[in-house]
């Protein structure tokens, strides 16, 4: 309701029960045209079988020289430590982030 | 709620020290109709947040209203006593509710916890909140007939309170950051007190290391209730090996150590277990002992059914539920040979990263 329609002794008002927040949308990075000679991090989110499905990822990108690093979650319920989101921002170009069950 | 001196104080102070920021509506526009409008609420109409209505409810602490009570997930946004006492109104709280919902947010938020997943997960899960000690009493809360459901305006508000703060505060709504597949009933409140009014029980408060007559919240990750029926079983043994058959169905009869459960033992169940002599140490242990199964009879593709576990653990003898994962409180009304399982989230198969979490009512 905007109140410029009517003087405020015609309102009745609510208080917010949100945390008056806005979303801001940013743009997504654009992804490098080729992974030569980039590391790349394998991100285990800790579900299961996700060890699995990145062993596979290792294996083939191993054959196709590409460098890669593991880097891993205690468990999938709860957000990856800022260390280890630390550590992912310093040492590799691009993450990969995967699960199979 | 509000009396004549919040109508009062809203009206001369014009609540300036309220810090919310204020909405301004057509006073013929219904504001019930405007929360919906506003997605402020659960599915079910809420009470609207008026000034007067958010001053009484900030009357039922003495905490200050800008303190910060902690980050809601999953935005992570900070959350003020004064936002608590607004969706607290919304959810049809009395002031004196407002330890109770306090103490749950406090716990909701401890790490191990993990609010952030229950909300996100594809799985049925949201907190279940039970209270213990003399605020249950205090507040009218129910933990006899139809414990578990509705009908009691404190059990039924303070679960409602807190998933709208996780929803409006936090940001948490189904489609977006709830991923819920089918959700539960369980989703918009699952609050209850446990009956205390056997001396002879230890309460769940004083299992998990509270002084007796301590008021306190405990939050568990779990959904339901399901019904547990045995109406001829007369010995505790018995008993416990006809609660193990329905136990071991939880998810998945070949779905092992994934979930923890909390038991609602009715009152006419108990009685056989008082009757042999058994306390919760005894009842606990008893429990998760007889859900305890070959691994041949659960490996992934046995009967035909690919659920299961790796062949690899063929061999072993499989318990259930992880060590110390079973939780059993007393609730329910005085007859009916009816007992409630209420299943844990999955995520529990780490039960060291997911914990219930007990905080006491201050």
């Amino acid at each position: 309701m905007n109140a410029n329609m009517s003087t405020n002794e015609q309102l009745t008002w609510l208080r917010d029960p949100t945390a008056e927040t806005e979303a801001v949308m940013r743009a997504r990075r654009v992804p490098p045209k080729s992974l030569d000679g980039l590391t790349v991090g394998l991100f285990d989110i800790g579900k299961t079988r996700s060890d699995e499905f990145l062993n596979r990822v290792e294996q083939r990108m191993a054959e196709r020289g590409i460098k890669t690093k593991r880097y891993a979650k205690p468990t999938n319920a709860k957000v990856a430590p800022q260390e280890v989101v630390a550590k992912v921002v310093e040492e590799v170009d691009v993450v990969l982030i995967g699960l199979s069950d | 709620m509000p009396g004549v001196a919040e109508k009062l104080e809203a009206k001369h102070s014009g609540a300036l020290w309220l810090a919310a920021r204020k909405i301004g509506y057509a006073a013929e526009s219904d504001p019930v109709e405007i929360c919906f409008q506003r997605g402020w609420t659960d599915g079910l109409p809420v009470t609207p947040p008026t000034d007067e209505r958010v001053i009484a409810m900030l009357k039922g602490t003495p905490r200050k209203p800008d303190e910060i009570v902690g980050k809601i997930p999953p935005n992570l946004a900070e959350c003020t006593i004064e936002k608590v006492a607004i969706n607290a109104v919304m959810a049809g709280c009395r002031p004196e509710y407002m330890p109770v919902l306090l103490a749950a947010i406090e716990a909701a938020l401890e790490p191990v916890f993990t609010l952030h997943g229950v909300l996100a997960t594809t799985y049925f899960s949201s907190p279940v909140i039970i209270v213990n000690g003399p605020i249950a009493k205090r507040i009218g809360m129910n933990s006899g007939i139809n414990a578990l459901g509705q009908g009691n305006r404190a059990n039924a508000s303070i679960g409602r309170a807190l998933n709208l703060i996780v929803r409006n505060v936090g940001g948490g709504r189904p489609g977006e950051a709830d991923r819920s597949t089918l959700g539960a009933p369980s989703k918009f409140t699952l609050c209850f007190a446990e009956d205390e009014s056997d001396s002879s029980w230890q309460p769940l408060s004083v299992a998990r290391g509270f002084a007796p007559g301590t008021s306190t919240v405990t939050l568990f990750q779990g959904h339901g209730p399901e019904a547990f029926v045995d109406q001829k079983s007369r010995t505790a043994e018995a008993l416990t090996k006809s609660f193990a058959m329905s136990l071991v169905k939880i998810g998945h009869p070949k779905l092992v150590q994934s979930a923890r459960v909390v038991v609602v033992l009715s009152p006419e169940h108990y009685a056989i277990y008082k009757e042999a002599g058994w306390d919760r140490a005894q009842i606990e242990r008893a429990l998760h002992e007889a859900t305890i199964r070959p691994g041949a009879e659960l490996v992934a593709g046995v009967d035909g059914v690919g659920e299961g576990i790796p062949a690899s653990r063929a061999g072993e003898q499989v318990p259930k539920f992880h060590e110390g994962c079973l939780m059993v409180v007393r609730a329910g009304g005085a007859a009916g040979l009816f007992s409630a399982i209420l299943p844990g989230w999955l995520a529990g198969r780490n039960p060291v990263e997911l914990q219930p979490v007990t905080k006491e009512v201050r």
